[in-house]
């Protein structure tokens, strides 16, 4: 696979993962009002169910002795007040929602598994008997792929907000779910290239990656260049540091033609190579755009760049022009 | 009054400041508090030749090296069970000045305890490992360098294209390991001799490294036992002398993939090490009867004959195509079939080999054999013995 085609394939991916992120902050669910007012009688079923046995919730006496005007319902009901019945449910959608459109979308990214993971409320006020509680739902964010004990998904957290019938907010509620894949099911997607461990002395490297800058760490006191980073200069013992963006030419120093084992992100026989770049330091890359047979130390090499997935793009190399295949 | 009493000083301390959020990592931490200790001991890095952490510490001793400007180390040692370790790494660094295998040890220990890993958190809900070892491997694993023999091949590669080194070299050792495995019934090969063409035959693994390049996987356990050499000589075996016992860690060490030295076609690690043994010893490469030289991999075999002086850079392969490592050789070497043959026991089963070489034991003994170096793992920090007869 060229480099080329390796990029083709990359953006067949950035372009679903644009669509599902162009969800970011609609509307999934429009206002919607719960069937009936808060009422002590729903309160007291909860309750009872529940265990609650705080009696602010069905005594008017002991919800006043607190200071409140009469009998409140509790927090975690907020939900119960705007769902819709079983009949409703799984009665056909009378239209076709921007909720219905991202499940679509999903179901084609084989994401047709769902959990809920997370509920995070966050209360304005008390609902008391005779409040109208209406929901909506906007689409807060939807994560990368994410390999999970269920299986391939991505995290979609959304937040409904309930209000009351003057439009005041009266809760809201991160939700989070994971839509997945359920495993052994549908061809899997291409295994992810191992993630690199990102911490303080690196992650600047990866950052500039991703925006397909190749940087050397350089010592801001002494100007010695290095790689692999690290936090001191080993030169002088400055803690300080800049970098300097590479040319993106070097020549190979020394490489691997991979066989076995094979690991499900790559293609074999797959090319490893040691470049030293012009500027004198080396790293570790892929060759590409070059037969594995056609590789030799000293070859001159010029900067590519592979988008390997959505969060990891890497320096790759290529021969210069009119070298290799 | 023992060796130790007296024989080593506190010359420097340092630290960073003490906080809930240094906004550092880990690896900054330690290479600030040894900075500041060297400093104070009126030292620079270069001077140090030990260091002792904790096996909690996430700042491997290559780490803190290659990140202050440490050159070659003599002396690594770590300790476990947690802050049980503190003063054990003061002892270990008193003993190797003691004993004279290093000079000036640093022992140190950092870490964002509070903004990192919560101890007091317990062990629940771990967050992934992103400390300096760990860190390491990004400039790896994402562009698919991930096992040992991918990592060795880029040696080999190098090696080859500077010193005319061909498959067919590093064949040889493969052979002459099942050929001693072949005749010892503890081997895995036992009975299963090889041809070089049978090596140049099996199926690549990581180009320039075939199947028969790669040392076995095994299940196994090992261990050797030491006492006074005064004590040794009572008890039932002929005692088996440690002539010399060192380490080593080479500038700008990494695990298995220093590919940023200057040059990577040697072992400087080794060389580190090898030129302690002769020293400690009194000894030289002559001196040797037999080898256990570590064989994960085969071409990894060249460069310690190399930096061990057995021969000169670039001629190991002409050594071995002499057949000097065969048992009527001039150094008999991993007559027990090594890694390739008996087993892979991260090295100590060579070990036993040279104790049973120098007992006169092996079920391939050459003849009389007075010395015999013995290696640890190439391509990473590494040690090495000579063992010997009594005088
Ligand atoms: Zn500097």
């Amino acid at each position: 696979m060229t480099a080329v085609e390796e990029r083709a394939g990359a953006a067949g991916a950035d372009d679903y993962e644009a669509r599902l992120q162009a969800f970011t902050g609609v509307e999934l669910v429009p206002q919607r009002r719960g069937s009936d007012p808060v009422n002590v009688p729903m309160i007291r079923h909860w309750v009872e169910a529940m265990g609650e046995t705080d009696p602010v919730h069905t005594d008017d006496d002991a919800a006043r002795a607190t200071g409140r005007s009469g009998p409140v319902a509790p927090a975690s009901m907020a939900q119960a007040w705007v769902m819709r019945g079983y009949a409703a449910s799984v009665a056909p959608a009378a239209g076709h929602s921007p909720f219905d459109d991202l499940a679509e979308l999903l179901a084609e990214g084989g994401y047709t598994s769902v959990v809920a993971t997370d509920s995070e409320f966050t209360f304005a006020r008390e609902l008391v008997p005779g409040d109208e509680v209406s929901v909506s739902e906007v689409l807060e964010s939807i994560s990368p792929e994410k390999r999970t004990g269920l299986g391939v998904g991505r995290f979609v957290t959304t937040v409904k907000t309930y209000r009351d019938a003057a439009g005041e907010v009266v809760a809201t509620q991160r939700w989070r779910l994971l839509r997945f894949r359920p495993p052994g099911r549908g061809p899997e997607p291409r295994a992810l290239r191992p993630r690199p461990a990102i911490n303080r002395d690196n992650a600047f490297w990866f950052d500039a990656a991703r925006e397909h800058r190749l940087v050397i760490q350089r010592c801001a006191a002494c100007g010695t260049l290095r790689h692999p980073p690290g936090p001191v200069c080993a030169a002088c013992g400055s803690l300080e540091q800049d970098t300097v963006e590479a040319a993106g030419r070097g020549a190979v120093h020394s490489f691997v033609v991979n066989h076995h084992p094979k690991h499900p992100a790559f293609d074999y026989p797959l090319v490893v190579a040691v470049v030293e770049l012009t500027e004198g330091t080396r790293l570790i890359t892929n060759l590409v755009g070059i037969a594995p047979e056609e590789v030799a130390i000293g070859l001159p090499v010029v900067l590519d760049w592979l988008d390997a997935d959505p969060e990891l793009s890497l320096p790759v190399f290529r021969p210069v022009a009119g070298k290799g295949t | 009054m023992s060796g130790l009493s007296g024989a080593a000083a506190v010359a420097g301390i340092g630290a960073t400041e003490f906080s809930k959020e240094s906004g550092r990592s880990e690896l900054q931490l330690a290479c600030e508090a040894v900075l500041a200790a060297v400093a104070d001991a009126g030292l620079t890095p270069a001077d140090v030749d030990g260091l002792v952490t904790f096996t909690a510490d996430t700042n491997s001793e290559i780490h803190v090296a290659r990140n202050t400007g440490m050159g070659d180390l003599s002396f690594f040692s770590r300790i476990g069970y947690g802050g049980g370790a503190a003063c054990a790494t003061v002892q270990q660094g008193a003993m190797a000045i003691a004993t004279g295998v290093a000079d000036v040890v640093v022992c140190y220990r950092a870490f964002n305890e509070r903004s990192g890993e919560r101890y007091g958190l317990g062990q629940a809900d771990r967050a992934m490992d992103i400390g300096a070892d760990r860190a390491a491997y990004s400039w790896m694993t994402p562009y698919g360098l991930n096992t040992p023999a991918q990592w060795v091949a880029m040696f080999a590669r190098r090696y080859m294209h500077e010193y005319g080194a061909t498959s067919e070299d590093f064949g040889r050792v493969a052979v002459i390991d099942r050929a001693h495995a072949a005749t010892n019934p503890a081997a895995w090969f036992y009975g299963r001799p090889i041809t070089l063409a049978e090596h140049q035959a099996s199926r690549w693994i990581a180009e320039p490294l075939h199947l028969l390049d790669c040392c076995q996987e095994t299940d196994g356990g090992q261990a050797v036992v030491l006492v006074s050499a005064e004590r040794a000589a009572d008890l039932p075996h002929p005692p088996v002398v440690v002539r010399a016992a060192a380490q080593g860690s080479g500038a700008d060490q990494h695990m298995m993939t220093s590919y940023y030295r200057p040059s990577i076609s040697g072992l400087p690690e080794m060389g580190v090490v090898g030129r302690q043994l002769w020293a400690q010893s009194g000894l030289g490469p002559s001196d040797m009867d037999a080898a256990v030289l570590y064989d994960h991999f085969t071409p990894l075999v060249l460069p310690q004959l190399e930096e061990l002086g057995f021969c000169g850079r670039g001629e190991a392969r002409h050594f071995i195509a002499e057949g000097n490592l065969a048992l009527d050789g001039a150094l008999p070497t991993n007559t027990h079939g090594g890694q390739l043959g008996e087993a892979y026991l991260h090295g100590m089963n060579g070990i036993a080999e040279g104790v049973r070489l120098v007992r006169g034991t092996s079920v391939n003994q050459p003849k009389r054999v007075d010395n015999v170096v013995v290696t640890a793992g190439t391509g990473v920090p590494t040690s090495a013995l000579v063992l010997g007869a009594a005088q």
